[in-house]
């Protein structure tokens, strides 16, 4: 099955305004709150959870398509209570080797994202990107190729639609740090209420596609 | 049963986890950052509570922080004189342990009224949002006795007594300071061991005012003032405030204050003390 341009750019568009994976679907939004206190982090952040993402998506639906649903293996049903349990893996690993990167070619970066880095791991969004399609694409009439090829695109626009959030959140907070706030609500309460105004705004896409 | 239908998605796992071992074991020999090996002999001989009470984020930065940055290894306050002479014998300085210090919380509570029963969120934070003054007790400035610090007490120090008021058991209080923090009225303080004469109030209200408020206020009857040989207690802001600078731990003020709001706790310190020892060298 090939996709037209059209639901190309849908994908895209979708993953990154209508059904961006903080804003809209709720997911990730740990290092959304964690790590969006100042811009530099955040990207940082946004790069390697697109890094992850990618990788896991790819990864797993290679695996999933590849190896789960593979002719010979099939009669098995793996693919029915295996999936989570080898993408968590998947993921964990792949978690692991950004920070043992992250550690020596950017050890500021490493030492900004601190223990969200790690946690990168239990980061919903990335386990959600890897999910999200998995029924639409074990269908046959979607080739191994092309099933790897728009699971990794997934990753892709779903990783910028989280680095989009979160880098637009990182820039309201560092208004906020200035800006004249009741004693209470200082900190997490106001970054909450801004979190849940931009989830209104980006609610604003959803008659586009 | 099928046993291919068990031994296959094990094989499978067994060989992706194999797999991906592989590539991080490789990654981690290509990426490898020298560490110096003094950091992680000094975080094993920290205690590993994570209090904080150093100033760091944690046990394992402290000693990143001692090895690379050079920081003052007496910081440790629930590892006291023990850690210190370790990490001093990796670091190969010598240093003396600081004062312990406790936390003493300078409420009595004993008498305070209460305006209504609150059943509202258990956390004095709360509590003490929710009224613009006194919160549900008349008392706008005494311990609440919801329990935050207790909460955040990693030691397990603190306890309500009878009069729902924050107890100390200083056998256990490594003096790290995360009660002073949260306690929303200010009313926990970091002591050093030797500083034994505590005002335990913090009312600063009108001496008529405060005596309403609860039985066991600070009046402001200038008693204590006038038997300090030392001119070292005052009233500040109709409140009794001890000078430290002058204060000689005589314990005459403890003797005439009408509402027993000055305890000497050298006594009850000495014990806690030994008990302490004798519990460090059981372990």
């Amino acid at each position: 099955m090939e996709f037209t341009f059209e639901q190309y750019f849908a994908l895209m568009f979708g993953l990154i305004f209508t059904q961006n994976f903080v804003l809209s679907q709720f997911l990730g939004l740990c290092p959304f709150f964690g790590v969006s206190k100042n811009r530099d982090a955040a990207l940082g952040m946004g790069c390697a959870v697109i890094f992850v993402m990618t990788m896991a998506s790819v990864v797993t639906m290679l695996i999933y398509k590849g190896l789960f649903l593979h002719p010979s293996l099939q009669k098995y049903h793996m693919e029915q209570y295996l999936d989570i349990v080898s993408f968590i893996l998947v993921i964990a690993s792949l978690v692991q080797f950004v920070e043992i990167v992250l550690k020596k070619v950017a050890p500021a970066l490493y030492q900004t994202l601190g223990i969200y880095l790690p946690l990168i791991t239990t980061n919903c969004a990335v386990l959600g990107v890897t999910q999200m399609k998995l029924t639409e694409f074990s269908n046959p009439a979607y080739s191994l190729a092309q099933a790897v090829w728009y699971q990794g695109l997934l990753g892709v626009f779903g990783g910028i639609g989280f680095t989009l959030a979160i880098y637009l959140m990182a820039g309201v907070r560092e208004r906020l740090q200035s800006a004249p706030i009741p004693e209470s609500m200082k900190g997490m309460p106001i970054a909450f209420m801004a979190g849940c105004c931009m989830a209104l705004a980006f609610f604003g896409f959803q008659g586009f596609i | 049963m099928d046993i291919i239908a068990i031994v296959t998605p094990v094989l499978i796992m067994a060989v992706l986890g194999a797999i991906l071992g592989l590539i991080l074991a490789f990654a981690s020999k290509k990426f490898h950052v020298e560490v110096d090996p003094r950091t992680e002999e000094v975080g094993e001989a920290l205690p590993g509570a994570n209090c904080g009470a150093c100033g760091f984020a944690g046990c394992a930065a402290y000693a990143e922080a001692i090895v690379e940055k050079g920081a003052p290894i007496n910081l440790c306050a629930p590892g006291a004189s023990a850690v210190v002479e370790e990490i001093g014998k990796i670091m190969g300085v010598t240093a003396t342990a600081s004062e312990p210090n406790f936390a003493v919380v300078q409420c009595d509570g004993n008498g305070v009224k209460n305006r209504f029963k609150y059943s509202g969120v258990t956390t004095c934070k709360a509590a003490s949002v929710m009224g613009l003054a006194g919160a549900f007790q008349d008392c706008p400035y005494g311990c609440l006795g919801l329990g935050s610090c207790i909460e955040a007490c990693p030691f397990g120090a603190m306890k309500l007594n009878e009069n729902n008021i924050v107890e100390i058991d200083e056998t256990l209080c490594a003096g790290c300071g995360k009660c002073v923090e949260v306690c929303p009225r200010h009313l926990i303080r970091l002591d050093p061991e030797s500083r034994v004469i505590v005002v335990r109030c913090q009312n600063h209200d009108k001496g008529a005012k405060a005596n309403k408020q609860c039985n066991h206020a600070c009046i402001a009857c200038q008693k204590c003032v006038k038997e300090c040989p030392f001119d070292a207690i005052h009233i500040v802001d109709n409140l009794a405030v001890i000078d430290y600078e002058k204060c000689k731990l005589c314990g005459k003020c403890v003797a005439v204050c009408p509402k027993s709001l000055i305890v000497n706790l050298r006594a009850d310190r000495k014990q806690r003390r030994a008990e302490r020892i004798d519990r460090e060298n059981n372990l």
